[in-house]
């Protein structure tokens, strides 16, 4: 992270008021460091998430969602469950997601967000995750085409990759969900 | 006893023998399993990490469909687990927010591991074993979802836990004391960063084969799969394989471990199939 001064003037009010109806109380962190020092991915990042909490303190959304470490965080919840001030941190980390993929911003891990569009592709479709639909639309995505042939191979050979995918009768109650049902509020 | 059942999609595919030791292990302990009709996928983690409203209203689909059975919700994957908590929780404290009148089910959702590990149904295990895994030294890898957060999940144990080390010590084979039971092994970056994975899950089977075990437990299909096929082994180095805790009970309990079974396995899983041998060859030799 660089020393540039931030400013008060700078904080993204709106952003703010967003973690705070998610009940992320990032003015909590006293900086002792817990969270940074537990996580698993920690060495891969270049903002470590103590300092993904103090800049989301700050309101710095923009610089959050160029990050790494907002895609490369694997959702493991070491940091909210160490935190002395129970500040949600794996929460934050979905929110600066969401956002940067509703406002288009280019993701600095575009393999990440192409596997989980691959992944809720799927599931918008038949309900059910169904992998070789997933992971043949992931490679598309990623360009990843030649990356885990071998894999893919032998699971398949071990009958771990079913041929068709299972489609349940709720599609309908599916599609609802997928197509935005509760954002009509702005949430 | 009667469970509403929530397989999860991992257990329909790459765990698809999970589930088959899930169902085949209930039905000896006189365990009724009804599946949650037309269950949906929960979203985990895809979901939750990248879309609010989506990743709570696929679990909670599921759960008002387990709303009208009324009985305990059984489930085996540590990630569905940990969503169906989430949504649970979310929905008792504001069901108006999400277009639910009522909710208030009196079921409980239960993890797989800590469920078979109360005592009761840990002596059931235990008494209807019928060839203890004598010698096998299990290193016990719990990674993160059916502990993490505790606010959601309700793990009592959450950075000592030690429901599988229990299991494995009612069908006779030896947990190891070891760092790594409760790290993460990364599952949801698998496979879009497998440089990520590969370092992880050398990490754990470093740290476990450094304490002794010959082979990996878990409860979470997703690590099992992960820390299975993301080892990077020398043409002479021996991989550890990653078992489920039912897959040890539905041996235990049988006193088979049937081929189909084993080549289920990525890893070489000769090191069940030795113990299983061997524990035969003792009983014959005592007789």
């Amino acid at each position: 992270m660089d020393n540039a001064c931030i400013s008060p003037g700078e904080r993204n009010q709106k952003f703010l008021k967003k973690l705070k109806a998610r009940n992320v109380d990032v003015h909590a962190c006293y900086q002792c460091g817990r969270c940074s020092s537990g996580c698993p991915i920690g060495d891969f990042f270049d903002l470590n998430v103590m300092e993904v909490v103090r800049l989301a303190a700050y309101g710095q959304e923009e610089r959050l969602l160029n990050s790494h470490t907002i895609w490369l965080c694997a959702a493991c919840e070491t940091c909210g469950t160490r935190c002395p001030n129970d500040i949600e941190i794996p929460v934050l980390m979905d929110v600066l997601r969401e956002l940067a993929l509703r406002k288009g911003v280019k993701p600095a891990e575009p393999r990440i967000p192409a596997f989980h569009g691959s992944f809720l592709g799927s599931i918008s479709r038949w309900g059910r995750a169904w992998e070789i639909g997933m992971i043949a639309n992931y490679k598309v995505k990623s360009g990843d085409l030649m990356g885990d042939m071998k894999l893919g191979m032998d699971m398949f050979l071990k009958g771990k990759l079913k041929l068709l995918p299972h489609s349940i009768e709720g599609k309908a109650e599916i599609r609802e969900i997928f197509s935005g049902k509760g954002k009509e509020y702005d949430r | 006893m009667k469970l509403s059942y929530y397989p999860g999609c991992s257990l329909e595919g790459t765990a698809l023998d999970y589930d088959q030791s899930v169902r085949e292990i209930c039905e000896k302990l006189d365990i009724d399993l009804v599946d949650i009709p037309d269950w949906n996928c929960c979203g985990a983690s895809s979901a939750h990490m990248t879309d609010h409203e989506v990743g709570m209203r696929l679990p909670m689909r599921n759960l008002l469909l387990a709303y009208e059975a009324g009985h305990d919700i059984l489930v085996p994957c540590a990630a569905c687990f940990q969503r169906l908590k989430a949504a649970d929780k979310t929905l008792r404290e504001n069901p108006g927010f999400w277009d639910i009148g009522v909710y208030d089910p009196a079921f409980d959702i239960l993890h797989i591991s800590s469920f078979l590990a109360d005592s009761d149904t840990g002596a059931k295990i235990s008494s209807k074993v019928s060839k203890a895994l004598d010698g096998l030294k299990i290193a016990c890898y719990y990674g993160c979802l059916s502990l993490r957060n505790p606010r959601i999940t309700d793990a009592p144990n959450w950075e000592m836990p030690d429901n599988l080390e229990r299991i494995v010590t009612a069908v006779g084979a030896s947990p190891v004391a070891w760092s790594h039971r409760t790290e993460c092994c990364s599952g949801s970056l698998t496979m879009a960063r497998p440089d990520i994975a590969e370092k992880l899950v050398e990490d754990i089977t470093v740290a476990a084969k450094r304490a002794g075990a010959d082979a990996l437990v878990t409860d979470c299909p997703m690590c099992q799969a992960n820390v299975e096929s993301r080892q990077q082994l020398g043409t002479e180095e021996k991989g550890l394989p990653v078992f489920f805790a039912t897959e040890l009970i539905a041996a235990a309990m049988s006193g088979t471990y049937p081929v189909k079974q084993q080549k289920s396995h990525l890893v070489s899983a000769a090191v069940l199939t030795d113990v299983m041998a061997e524990t035969a060859m003792r009983k014959e030799g005592a007789v």
